[in-house]
Order: structure tokens, then sequence, then C-alpha cells
């Protein structure tokens, strides 16, 4: 793993030691129970951390029930509460970065794992991977301060100009909003998706692109008529892993976003996101049903992402994890 | 052959087409670095990495607090983190074939994409309700959790490198297979485990919104681990959305010193291990 969660470089060779247990001797025996329950610990947390956030929406779960998804109401005052315009900024501010990313991140995976001469693969890669190291604050920062004045005085007025028209580039460009909100959410996911389809590509077995290329495909045709077929489910799954990070990115959504709980078809409006609104609230929260609620708010974005995560899993692992025997 | 010279401009067009891709992909590296450096420069100065915040309003100051706290918490981060995560990545590379290694191994993969937020609430119901206050403790447990999945499993794949020639050796000589991981798996593979534990750290050092109700932040600088305790990336976020222009400043100078810092670890840990599947 690295932190463009990484799982592709996987190099599991079957080791017959490993089930090797070390037999009877005592300190053996003992080493492999402490370090197994170190190993069950990660598993714990992850258990614990469902338990206790349920634990601690339960209030607000009983109080709203089904009507907590759909309802818009924000007000702490009267504590009453509804998700929708966060759940609606989240989802659309994320698969709005998606459609952006995608293009950029499958160009660059396949030009890292194909067509790119062999001694810029590793430099080029690196990069890469840094845009994922890149804390998210700071993202932020340059949100604020860079990008969101560049869209308000120069790409804003321009889109207004050409596309006013519909109803997604209306209002007054202010740089802040969903439109900058899924610009840095995209930049952030890019090098998720890049960096796990160019491992996924790297685990098609090279006896497929040999095939091809002794067919007379060129390149290109190899990559797109042998190589993508296989990879497609993993790719998928990059795709998946992609949106999951970009739903529960906070710092610099919140930074760019506008923080306002409105549900509009304009880019150029604020908006607001599940874990913006958390990031705000969550510490100065006074009142019980009021934190319970952002918790619940938590929650659904824990179980949303688990369950994508899950699912991104599952796909990656069949590709580059499949039969040791199939790969070279 | 009249199809080829249309096969071969795709080629060509598909080669530079991607590359152009990679291209874009890294504008916003440069743009961001770029501007890191160009706004950031000018406020350092000795007095930013020595002093408090002076008062609003007052310009001048500097991050001291930040600084002793996001060192205190990554390393207490770590204390907690590390043994966790290396003694479990221990146990997936030298024992980990079988169904429990396999639902550990996917369990970390998960929980590497569980946003920071929702560790956050996690922890602020497990130590900060507790104890009723915001508490560096409270900010360390969640970044040893974030910890967690990244150093296990780098560690795990890195160690897996070692050759299994080395360890059937000391099992040959009559070593336990426990003294054979202490004393030649690890040692073999000392650098994996580097890396593990310095990409680790560089991803939680940035880590900001699970610690805006965890650790919450301070202005001055503190020993106590159960009181609240500032951080660079709280402070910049602090800074960035605050109206004043002298903590703008500061923002970006405290911005380009994270990003200098996670930078290099994210390097060296590179640099350590050549790492497999990066180029073939």
């Amino acid at each position: 793993m690295d932190e463009a969660g990484n799982p592709g470089r996987e190099t599991h060779q079957k080791e017959p030691l490993a089930a090797f247990s070390g037999g009877g001797n005592l300190g053996d025996q003992v080493f492999r129970v402490l370090t197994a329950f170190f190993a069950a610990l990660a598993v714990l947390v992850l258990a614990a951390m469902a338990l206790q956030m349920f634990r601690a929406a339960l209030p607000s779960l009983k109080q709203f029930g089904w009507k907590f998804l759909s309802s818009t109401d924000w007000d702490p005052v009267l504590d009453s509460y509804g998700a929708l315009p966060y759940i609606f900024g989240t989802v659309a501010s994320s698969i709005l970065a998606l459609l952006v990313a995608l293009p950029v991140a499958l160009g660059t995976a396949i030009y890292l794992a194909e067509l790119a001469p062999l001694w810029v693969r590793r430099p080029l890669g690196i990069l890469v991977e840094l845009l994922a190291a890149i804390p998210s604050v700071i993202y932020g920062l340059w949100g604020i301060f860079v990008m969101s004045p560049w869209l308000r005085d120069s790409v804003q007025p321009l889109l207004q100009k050409i596309f006013g028209w519909t109803p997604f580039f209306k209002g007054v460009p202010r740089g802040f909003g969903m439109m900058a909100g899924c610009l840095v959410l995209a930049i952030m996911i890019l090098p998720t998706i890049a960096s796990v389809s160019r491992d996924v590509l790297l685990a098609v077995p090279n006896s497929i692109r040999e095939g091809a290329l002794a067919l007379g495909a060129t390149r290109w045709e190899m990559v797109r008529k042998a190589v993508l077929p296989c990879a497609k489910n993993g790719i998928l799954g990059a795709v998946i892993l992609g949106l999951g990070r970009a739903l529960g990115e906070t710092m610099a959504v919140t930074m760019v976003i506008g923080n306002r709980p409105d549900i509009s078809w304009s880019l150029f409006s604020p908006g607001h996101s599940l874990a913006s609104v958390i990031a705000n609230e969550y510490a100065e929260a006074s009142g019980d049903l009021y934190l319970s609620a952002l918790t619940e708010l938590g929650l659904i974005l824990f179980g949303v992402t688990l369950l994508l995560n899950i699912l991104a899993r599952v796909l990656i692992w069949r590709v580059a994890r499949g039969p040791a025997g199939a790969r070279n | 052959m009249p199809g080829y010279f249309r096969r071969k401009t795709f080629d060509i067009l598909a080669r530079w087409g991607s590359l152009a891709m990679v291209m874009v992909a890294l504008v916003p590296l440069v743009a961001v670095l770029g501007y890191l450096t160009y706004k950031g420069i000018g406020g350092i100065s000795w007095a930013f990495f020595t002093q408090l915040p002076k008062p609003v309003g007052e310009t001048g100051g500097g991050m001291a607090n930040a600084l002793s706290g996001s060192a205190i918490l990554v390393g207490l981060a770590g204390l907690i983190g590390l043994p966790v995560g290396l003694l479990g990545a221990i146990y997936l590379a030298e024992y980990g074939d079988n169904a429990f290694g396999k639902g550990v191994r996917f369990c970390t993969d998960v929980m590497a994409g569980i946003p920071s937020i929702t560790v956050g609430i996690f922890v602020y119901g497990l130590v900060v309700l507790r104890m009723r206050r915001f508490s560096a403790l409270a900010g360390a447990v969640t970044l040893a959790i974030l910890m967690l999945p990244i150093v296990m499993r780098t560690t795990e794949e890195l160690l897996r490198l070692v050759p299994v020639t080395l360890r059937e050796a000391g099992l040959a000589l009559g070593l336990p297979k426990w003294r054979v991981i202490l004393g030649v798996v690890l040692r073999t593979g000392a650098s994996g485990i580097a890396t593990g534990v310095m990409l680790a750290i560089a991803r939680v050092a940035g880590e900001t919104a699970p610690l805006l109700f965890t650790a919450f932040g301070s202005r001055f600088i503190s020993l106590k681990l159960d009181q609240p305790m500032g951080s660079l990336p709280v402070q910049i976020y602090t800074y960035a959305v605050s109206p004043y222009e002298d903590w703008h400043r500061q923002a970006w100078a405290a911005a380009l010193v994270l990003v200098l810092l996670v930078l290099a670890l994210n390097l060296l840990a590179r640099v350590i291990t050549r790492q497999p599947g990066s180029g073939r």
C-alpha cells in the first residue's frame, strides 16, 4: 500500500514457508499468536468503528428514520435535521470529479504501463504518486488563493458567455462553489485511479501482449484489443476506489465548495458535502441530537465508502492477484 | 497494405495522446508546488519556527506551537500505531497464507479507503467524549488508526521480497522460526520496514480533518497529552480561511514546510527500496 491506496504491486509468490508454522516450539507458538493478535486488531478497529458510529447515530436514526435522507432541513436551533443537500453535494461533486479525472487518469495509466519508453516509466510514475502525497489541506489552500480566483476571473465568465443558456452555468461567477469543488476533487483522485490502473495493467500477463504483437498488432492495438479487455474489471475497481476517495475527501472540498447547503443545477452556485459539514460543525455541536445527526452523516459516508471499497478490492484482487501460475 | 498507414497513425496518435494526458496530470503538481514556493518562501524566517502566534490583528509571530504539536502528535501516533502495524505485517508476511491472513489483508485494504474524517468521529466517541475534552491523545489515536493499514500492507509487501532461501538457511541451522524472523527476515527487510514507516508518517503528517475535533488546536506550546494541541495542517486551515493578510502569508509558509517534509519522506522511502510494480 502506498499513499495512493495502491493495492496492485502484489508480489505474492506462493511460499511454502509461510504455511510452516514453526512446529511445536513454544517460542514459535507464542510469537505466532502474538503477531496474529496484532493483525486481528486491524479488523477489530474496523468493526469497532462501525459499531461505535452506529450507536452514536442511534438517537438521530430513531428520531428521523428514513426522512433524514430526504429532508432538506438543517436547523440546530429547532433540532430538525435532514441530509439531502449534503448527500446531493457529495454525490454531484464526486461524480463530476470522476468524469473530469477519468480520461486523464486512464491515459496516464496506459502511457506509464504500456506505451512509454522504459526509462521514463519510473520517474513519471513517482511524479504521479507524489501528486497523491500532497496533503488535502494544501490543495485547499491553493484552491482558495489560486484556483478559485482564476475560475472567477477567466474560466467562468467564458463558460457563461458560451453556455450561459444552459442551467449549468447560471448565476454570478464567484469562483467558490461546485465547480471549484469538483475540480479540486478531480486533481486529488487522479493519482489514485492512475496508479491503481497502472498496477492492474502491469499485472496482465506478458504472454497476452506477445500474442497480440505476434499477430501483427501495433502497440496501441495490443493495448486496446488484448490488454484492456483483460484488465477492465481491475480498472473498474480503480475507478470505484477513486469514487470512494472523492466521496470522503474533506479539507480541500470544504475550503472551496462554498459551504452552503443549496441544491442547484448550476456549477457556479455554492454547495456543501457530508464530509465538509462534519468538519465544520462537529467540534461545536452542542446538543445531543445535533451531534447524533452529524454522526449519522458520518455513518452514511462510512457505509457507502465501505461498500464501494469492498467492491473495488474484489474487482482489483481478481485481476492483480489472480492465480500465481497465470503471471510471469 | 492499405490499412497499414491508418493503423500506424492511430498508434502514434495514441502514444502522443496518452503522453499529453500525463502532462495534464502533472500540471496541478507543478502549479501547486510552484505557487507554494513562490508565496511561501517569503514567510519562512527564524521567527516562523521559534515564535508563538501573535494575538489577532498583530503581524508577526510564528508557528512554533503547530510545529511542536505536529511532532508530538505524529510521534505519539507512531508509538501507538507502528508496533501494531509492524507485528501485524510480520504475521501477514510470515504466517498469512491462510483464510485469516486473507481476511485481514482485505480488511486493511478496505480500511485504507475509509475517509479519515470518519476515523475522527470514531475517536471522538471513544476518547473525547469520555475525557470530556479535546486532547492530544485523541489526535494521536486518530493518526495511529490512519497509519495502520499503510504500515501493515507496505511492510508486508516488502518483507515478502526477502528471499525464501535466507529463511531456509536460518531454519536449516536449527533456529526456531521466530528467531529466523527476528534475526534474519527483519534484518534483511529493514529497508522495507523503514519505507513503510516513512510512508505512514508522511501520510498522517498532513492529515487535517479528523484533528479538527480530536486534537482541536492550541495557540501555545504544550506537552500535556490530555489537553488540546495545535498541529501544522490544522493551523494552515485556520489561517487560510481567516480574513487576515498576515495569516495567509503564514499559511503559505507553513504549507511549504509541510509539503517539503511530506515529499522528502516520500522520495526517501522510494529511494531506500526500489518498489516492485513501478516499472518492469
